[in-house]
């Protein structure tokens, strides 16, 4: 993990220490465990991936022992456990997606932004960042969006029928 | 409803009957509530809070909504199975995880007309009792959460949401709870276990029916998207003139979401079983592409049984037995199950002549493969090695005794496992080499070394 990152570390500010109240007060009093997703994402949102120190702030927020967290963060895909690069491209790598020429898509911005995928794979290492730290790459599965493909999604934003002749179109509005 | 104008290039199809998707690529229309409110909305849920809560359980019953998750299960009957001398407070879940590959109309929904989908909502909370609900979304859908966010807020200042809820005294809360791109955490235990901040390791059923035992051990009824969307036309319409739209036991409308290799992909909004398989393709859809043909078709989202569109189907029994070709087949519940396969989610997912069935059973298999939770032995070890061996397929380095393999693990996964996922991905592999046997026997060789390399290696340490 050399690659320079676009994150700050983690720390928890008053803003953040407040986003996690309110999410736990969606829940009953004696149920603060059901906020463990809730407070993963506000650190993920922050800090771009859940760090050690951050799963046992989580912990301690809500009273769990630091393993029931941890087991959470490597169950999801969507929790990552390695910063991506500012840009972070969640290709979907689904049947009707895959039809429409996802690997393509992906196969392309990966040369674009030289991104090596060969160390990847789909279970225990699905990020693959550029040399530089800007971009980052992952095969999703299904978005949700199969009439559309191929879809991708570039950090939170969604955008629909992009094959790969359409990669650079795409990179562009990303400019780092 | 004829006054409704749609956005260039997105109106329906005139064979559609377009309900839940009213308001979807509507000219002039936002997700705002005074949008909605204009429309007329909101008008139900004022009508439903007059009503016993009973008595609208009772006319989603009649209605005969059959659930649009995957499952099929009649609404009305599941709201019913909350057991009556409860005393634990009583939750609603939407399940808005939308996952299953070839389905993409809750999307819509959620993005595009918030407080149809809330409406639906308050009125079943308010009919099985129930004071807190959760909208379980699926972590992909960022700018959705948002949306429902600010729609919350917006029925929450005109105390739709909230304590008394149009002075009826009825206090409800609604939050979102986003999940984090597991496909399991649509089944209805592992999306409850994902809700109280474990793995999304589903239940075993029995006794965990979430009805009885759900959310914290207490009374949960999990819902669809479209399923509570469609409660709101219920009390518009009644029960049954709601049961009027569609066919018997196959009531009302739903939304198929066709993708693949058609002219024209999208969602379409029809009544159910009042249209067939060859009027969506070829008519709807505008037929396969340029120069080719169709070649199968997987009618229910992923985990459903493949079809081939040149099969016939004997259903029925007696005088009621009757013979259908693929593209005979009515888009309901019950004759599609007849054929072999479900009717699942609604996602059409359609394959030309252009494609080899090998590719199309190996994306499958990875797809489950990724997503199996790894609860149960038969499936999480199951999943990887269908996968290793389709991968073997394709790659031409498989025998033909692959193929037989590849069926036997099939076979031991389904039916052994906690939930539906072992079905969900054993499914796809038996139905594939049933009906492709030849095609994929042709694609493997008798000269492949019938070793793979983990094998070989294996030998290294058993041979000496």
């Amino acid at each position: 993990m050399d690659t320079p990152t676009t994150f700050p570390p983690f720390a928890v500010t008053a803003e953040i220490d407040a986003d996690a109240d309110e999410s736990i007060s969606h829940y009953p009093a004696d149920k603060k465990r059901s906020a463990v997703l809730p407070l993963l994402h506000i650190i993920q949102r922050n800090f771009g991936f859940i760090s050690k120190d951050a799963t046992l702030w989580v912990a301690e927020k809500l009273g769990l022992e630091p393993m029931q967290v941890h087991e959470v963060v490597s169950f999801y895909p969507g929790l990552r456990e390695h910063a991506p690069g500012k840009y972070h491209f969640r290709v979907c790598r689904t049947l009707s997606c895959a039809m429409a020429g996802s690997a393509e898509l992906m196969d392309r911005l990966c040369e674009l932004t030289g991104i090596d995928r060969s160390q990847s794979d789909s279970h225990h290492n699905p990020i693959a960042v550029s040399p530089c730290g800007q971009w980052s790459v992952e095969f999703a599965e299904c978005l949700a969006s199969c009439g559309t493909g191929p879809v991708c999604m570039v950090n939170d934003d969604f955008h629909e029928e992009i094959p790969a002749d359409k990669a650079q179109e795409l990179l562009n509005q990303y400019k780092a | 409803m004829s006054d409704i104008q749609y956005l260039p290039g997105k109106e329906p199809h005139p064979c559609e009957y377009r309900m839940i998707f009213k308001n979807i690529d509507r000219a002039g229309w936002d997700p705002s509530i005074d949008c909605y409110l204009n429309d007329g909305g909101y008008e139900q849920l004022k009508k439903a809070i007059k009503m016993e809560p009973q008595a609208i359980t009772n006319e989603v019953k009649a209605s005969g909504l059959r659930g649009r998750g995957g499952a099929g299960f009649p609404t009305g009957v599941k709201w019913g199975f909350i057991p009556p001398n409860n005393t634990k407070p009583v939750y609603l879940i939407c399940n808005c995880d939308e996952s299953e590959p070839g389905t993409f109309k809750d999307r819509y929904i959620v993005h595009q007309d918030p407080h149809q989908l809330l409406e639906g909502m308050i009125i079943s909370c308010f009919a099985v009792g129930a004071h807190t609900a959760y909208i379980y979304m699926r972590e992909e859908f960022p700018e959705a959460a948002t949306i429902m966010e600010k729609a919350i807020e917006e029925a929450r200042a005109k105390n739709l949401v909230g304590n008394d809820v149009l002075g009826s005294g009825f206090d409800l809360e609604i939050y979102i709870h986003r999940g984090a791109g597991a496909y399991i955490c649509g089944e209805e235990t592992g999306l409850i276990e994902s809700l109280e901040g474990k793995r999304p390791y589903p239940r075993i059923k029995p006794p965990y029916f979430p009805a009885a035992l759900g959310l914290y051990m207490a009374p949960t009824i999990v819902n669809n998207v479209e399923s509570l969307c469609h409660v709101k036309h219920i009390i518009e319409m009644g029960g049954g003139g709601y049961a009027q739209l569609g066919v018997a036991r196959n009531t009302g409308t739903r939304i198929l979401c066709v993708s693949g290799d058609v002219q024209k992909p999208g969602y379409y909004e029809v009544e159910v079983g009042k249209i067939t398989m060859g009027e969506l393709l070829n008519d709807v859809c505008g037929g396969p592409k340029e120069g080719r043909t169709f070649k199968a078709c997987i009618p229910g989202g992923s985990s459903a049984k493949i079809l081939r569109c040149d099969e016939s189907f004997t259903i029925g029994q007696g005088d009621a037995e009757q013979s259908l070709s693929f593209f005979d087949i009515p888009m309901d519940f019950d004759t599609i199950a007849a054929c072999g396969s479900m009717a699942g989610s609604g996602g059409v997912i359609v394959i030309d002549d252009s494609r080899k069935i090998s590719w199309i059973l190996n994306n499958l298999n990875s797809f489950y493969a990724h997503e199996s939770c790894g609860q149960c032995t038969p499936c999480r070890e199951g999943s990887m090695w269908m996968k290793k061996i389709s991968d073997r397929i394709v790659g031409g380095h498989a025998t033909p005794d692959d193929i037989q393999t590849l069926e036997d693990v099939a076979y031991q996964i389904d039916g052994r496992t906690v939930c539906a996922f072992g079905e969900a991905s054993s499914w796809p592999v038996e139905a594939i080499i049933s009906k492709f046997r030849d095609e994929l026997t042709a694609e493997t060789s008798e000269d492949n070394d019938d070793l793979s390399e983990e094998a070989k290696i294996q030998l290294q340490f058993i041979s000496q």
